[in-house]
């Protein structure tokens, strides 16, 4: 009763957090030692945990995918074919807006998040209604880069570096169009259905989404266009 | 944050994105991380495209730049931290980093050295004539 009621509350003022060293566990013996072997061990974890877990997993292994994308244009940058390159395509102002954009986009997703933890529906829908007009921005801004890129003739098909490049930058294009589409739907269950539970644990997948696509942007600019333009 | 999301204390463990503390802290966290972005954004974006740094060394500066941002990205934005509550988040995250590690370091090491073993095309044509 006095000890390991008092953990959950306690944990982070304990002398070993991490219970590197646990006591032997006597499985199923009777002892009743009380104190959990272990993270996990110490019983089911809330729903809310495991899919958020289970959605952590997804957006690694998305990333695990992207590095694939990223491997293949850094093999490619050089393979031009007399084509133009980075050096020559690339508007590094528009860039710069694009990531203004999608970082902002970031922080009103965050505070889209604290206001359903406040569990204020209104400023909720607002600060994902600021997300969704972000992400358009962005998203209209590459699509104009492309349309651009393609009509000079420098579409995927002129050289490897340019296939490579459309691959990875329309990769995570469609990553936001589909973003989007979630971040729309969000909007819509929280009007119909307001703050339920499944309701919450979607909000908490998508926000974890849009955030990894920060991050999936930040490597992109760097290695694909900063690096690209500058090489 | 209120009571009926706390009770994913008693099992010890935290979902990647879950902050759990007032409005006030979580406001200010997304600002601390807000801020650390912009400013090394700035600097990617400076460093690029200026010449203040011995032209070789850009790409290696805008890499830790870049490592950089994404670790408050991770911090700030997805939660992810070294608490004893995190570590089956943090234990995830190390094994995408290794696969990722693995995969684009690995490539381009590879396909560096084939590109230099390779003989020219010309060379290989005049060779089979």
């Amino acid at each position: 009763m006095s000890s390991s009621q008092a953990v959950p509350a306690t944990h982070l003022r304990e002398p070993d957090p991490y219970k590197l060293g646990r006591a032997p566990y006597h499985g199923g013996s009777g002892h009743g030692h009380g104190e959990p072997p272990g993270h996990g061990a110490g019983g089911p974890a809330s729903k809310r945990v495991i899919v958020g877990y289970g959605f952590w997993i997804f957006l690694l292994s998305d990333i695990v995918m992207f590095s694939g994308f990223f491997a293949a244009h850094a093999v490619l940058q050089d393979a031009t074919a007399g084509g133009p390159s980075g050096k020559d395509l690339f508007d590094l102002s528009r860039v710069a807006i694009e990531t203004g954009l999608l970082l902002a986009s970031s922080f009103t997703c965050g505070m889209a998040a604290v206001a359903t933890e406040a569990r204020s529906h209104l400023w909720t829908q607002v600060f994902l209604l600021v997300t969704g007009l972000l992400g358009l921005g962005f998203l209209i801004m590459e699509a104009q880069e492309f349309a651009a890129m393609i009509a000079e003739g420098a579409g995927p098909q002129r050289s490897a570096f340019l296939s490579s490049f459309f691959a990875v930058v329309g990769c995570h294009g469609l990553h936001v169009t589909a973003g989007l589409l979630w971040l729309g739907t969000m909007m819509a269950q929280i009007f119909v259905k307001g703050f339920r539970p499944n309701i919450l644990r979607r909000l908490l997948c998508f926000n974890l989404f849009w955030h990894a696509l920060d991050i999936i942007w930040v490597a992109l600019f760097t290695i694909v266009y900063l690096i690209g333009a500058g090489a | 944050m209120s009571a009926d999301t706390n009770h994913d204390s008693e099992s010890g463990d935290v979902a990647p994105g879950v902050e759990g503390t007032s409005i006030r802290a979580g406001v200010q966290g997304y600002l601390i991380g807000l801020g650390l972005a912009v400013l090394l954004t700035a600097a990617s974006f400076y460093t690029a495209g200026s010449g203040w740094i011995w032209g070789p060394g850009i790409p290696v500066a805008l890499v830790v730049l870049a490592i950089a941002q994404i670790g408050v990205h991770l911090a700030f934005f997805l939660h992810i931290t070294t608490a004893p509550d995190n570590t089956n988040n943090v234990l995830a995250l190390a094994f995408g980093v290794l696969i990722v590690a693995l995969v684009v370091g690995g490539s381009i090491w590879i396909m560096g050295h084939l590109n230099h073993n390779m003989m020219p095309m010309q060379e290989m044509l005049q060779m089979q004539r």
